[in-house]
C-alpha cells in the first residue's frame, strides 16, 4: 500500500487495468482499459466512436450522452470500467445505414442544428425521453433538454424537431 | 481531461467492500458517481483507490413496511422519481426529485451519494431532514443508526468515517392525507437550488395544523430545519396569516453570501419559497397523493 505522501511519483508508476466487453451499436468489443479510462474517452479513442462528443468533461453540458442499456448518462462521468457487461447506444447507433430515424429527419428538417457539436447527446436524450413519453408537450420537451447546452440554435428547432417527431410517431 | 491514476474495486458484497475501505488508505467510495467523477476529472478529489459500490448486492430498492419507506442507499435517483411504493408513502421525496439535476444524471445518481456528498444547495438532505430520516450506516466494527438531523456536521461533512457505507434510509411516513411541497429557486431547470424548501404539514379534523416540519437547502453551510416556523403554524388554522408569519420565521435564518446569492437575498428567498410551498401543501391536506 502507497502512502498518500507518495504524491505524483507514486501515482506515475502505476498503472491499473482490466479487461472488459462491451456491447455497442449491437457489436461486442473487448479490451483491457486503464481503470481510469472514462466511458467517453473509451468510446473516442478505443472504439475510434467520434460521434460521441465530449465538451465539459464534467457532466454540465450533455453533449457525451449515450444510452446505457436503455437509460441516458453522461459518458463522461462513467468509467470504461464501469460500462463491463452493458449495453451502449451511440449516436451511430441510432440509424440504419443511411436511413435516419424520424428523429434525426426531424432535426435536418428544423434546422434543430447549426455546429453539431450538442446534437449527438440530444439526439440520445430525446430518444429515450420520446419513447417513454410518445405525446409530450412543449414545455416536457424543454424540461427534457435542460441537461444540454447548445449555443448555436436557441433551443427553439431542437424544440419543434422533438415535437414533429412525436406527432409523426403518433401517426405511423 | 482524466482522473488521476488509482486502484479501482468492484467488491460484490457489503463486507468485501467494508474490508477493503478499512484497509486501504486515501479511498473513496463510489456511488452514482454524478458529484464524485466531475470531482476527480477536475482532480479535486485525487483518490488512490476507488471502491466501486455499484456490483454490491443488498444496497438498491425501495419497500414500503410498517409506516416506513426503506430505501436502499444505492438506489438511482430516478428509479425513486418513478416508484410507486414513493408516490404513495412518501410524495415529497418524488417532488423534489425532478429538481435533482437532469434526466440523465439521475438515471445514474444514487440517493446515499447525493446524502453523503452533502452540497449544501442539494434538495435529497433536505427532503431527509424535513422527514426525519434516519440513515443506516455499516462499518467493518458493525452497523449503527445515525439520524438525518445529527449527520451533517459543518460544509460537505457527512457524520460518517472513511471507512463507514450507508446502506439505507428510512423514512417515517406520514398519515395518509397530509400536505407537502418541494419549492426552489435556481437559475436554470437542474442547477444547484439558489434556496430550496421541503415542507410537510398534518392537520386534525377540524383543520388545525398538527405537525409541521420545514427544511431548507442553499441558505447555509449545511440543509437547516426551521423549528420556529414549525412552531408558529401548530395549533392553527392553516390561514394565510398563519402560513405568512411561518415563512417570515423561516427567513430569519441565518443565511450565507457567495458568488451566486447574497445572504439577504437568499433570507428573501428562504421566505417566499417557504410561504408558497406552505400553501401548496395546504392545498394538498386531506387528498390522496
Amino acid at each position: 500500500m502507497r502512502a498518500p505522501s507518495d504524491g505524483w511519483a507514486g501515482r506515475l508508476d502505476m498503472t491499473d487495468t482490466r479487461r472488459i466487453a462491451v456491447t455497442v451499436n449491437g457489436n461486442t468489443y473487448e479490451r483491457r482499459v486503464e481503470t481510469r479510462l472514462t466511458l467517453g474517452d473509451f468510446l473516442r479513442h478505443e472504439l475510434r466512436l467520434t460521434g460521441t462528443h465530449l465538451g465539459c468533461e464534467h457532466g454540465v453540458c450533455g453533449a457525451c450522452t449515450v444510452l446505457v442499456d436503455g437509460r441516458s448518462a453522461r459518458s463522461c462521468l462513467m468509467l470504461a470500467v464501469q460500462a463491463h457487461e452493458t449495453t451502449i447506444t451511440t449516436v451511430e447507433g441510432l440509424s440504419d445505414g443511411e436511413t435516419l430515424t424520424p428523429l434525426q429527419e426531424a432535426f435536418k428538417e428544423k434546422h434543430a442544428l447549426q455546429c453539431g457539436f450538442c446534437t449527438p447527446g440530444i439526439l440520445m436524450t430525446l430518444s429515450e425521453f420520446l419513447n417513454d413519453n410518445p405525446q409530450p408537450s412543449e414545455a416536457e420537451v424543454r424540461e427534457a433538454i435542460t441537461g444540454h447546452l447548445c449555443r448555436c440554435t436557441g433551443y427553439q428547432g431542437i424544440v419543434e424537431a422533438a415535437l414533429l417527431a412525436a406527432e409523426r410517431g403518433r401517426k405511423s | 481531461m482524466k482522473p488521476s491514476p488509482f486502484i479501482y474495486h468492484d467488491p460484490r458484497t457489503l463486507s468485501d467492500a467494508l474490508s477493503l475501505l478499512g484497509g486501504l488508505d486515501n479511498a473513496k467510495v463510489l456511488a452514482g458517481g454524478q458529484s464524485l467523477m466531475p470531482m476527480m476529472n477536475m482532480r479535486y478529489a485525487m483518490p488512490d483507490h476507488l471502491v466501486d459500490l455499484n456490483r454490491v448486492e443488498g444496497l438498491v430498492g425501495v419497500t414500503h413496511s410498517e409506516g416506513r419507506l426503506h430505501v436502499g442507499s444505492m438506489t438511482k435517483q430516478r428509479d425513486l422519481e418513478v416508484s410507486a411504493d414513493v408516490a404513495a408513502a412518501f410524495p415529497l421525496l418524488r417532488e423534489a426529485l425532478r429538481h435533482v439535476g437532469h434526466r440523465q444524471t439521475r438515471n445514474r445518481g444514487t440517493i446515499g451519494g447525493s446524502l453523503c456528498h452533502l452540497d449544501p444547495a442539494a434538495e435529497l438532505p433536505a427532503v431527509c431532514l424535513a422527514a426525519g430520516a434516519d440513515l443506516h450506516v455499516a462499518g467493518t466494527g458493525g452497523e449503527r443508526t445515525v439520524a438525518m438531523t445529527d449527520f451533517p456536521l459543518g460544509f460537505m461533512t457527512p457524520a460518517i468515517r472513511p471507512d463507514e457505507i450507508v446502506t439505507g434510509i428510512s423514512l417515517p411516513g406520514w398519515p395518509e392525507g397530509h400536505g407537502f411541497a418541494f419549492e426552489e429557486f435556481a437559475r436554470r431547470q437542474g442547477d444547484f437550488a439558489i434556496v430550496g424548501v421541503a415542507v410537510l404539514i398534518a392537520a386534525d379534523a377540524t383543520g388545525a395544523i398538527v405537525r409541521a416540519a420545514i427544511a431548507l437547502c442553499g441558505v447555509a453551510d449545511r440543509p437547516r430545519r426551521c423549528p420556529t416556523a414549525e412552531a408558529v403554524l401548530i395549533g392553527e388554522q392553516a390561514s394565510p396569516r398563519a402560513l405568512a408569519a411561518a415563512a417570515a420565521e423561516a427567513g430569519k435564518i441565518d443565511a450565507t453570501s457567495d458568488i451566486h446569492a447574497s445572504a439577504p437575498y437568499r433570507a428573501h428567498l428562504a421566505t417566499v419559497l417557504t410561504e408558497r410551498a406552505l400553501a401548496r401543501a395546504v392545498g394538498r391536506l386531506g387528498r390522496a397523493p
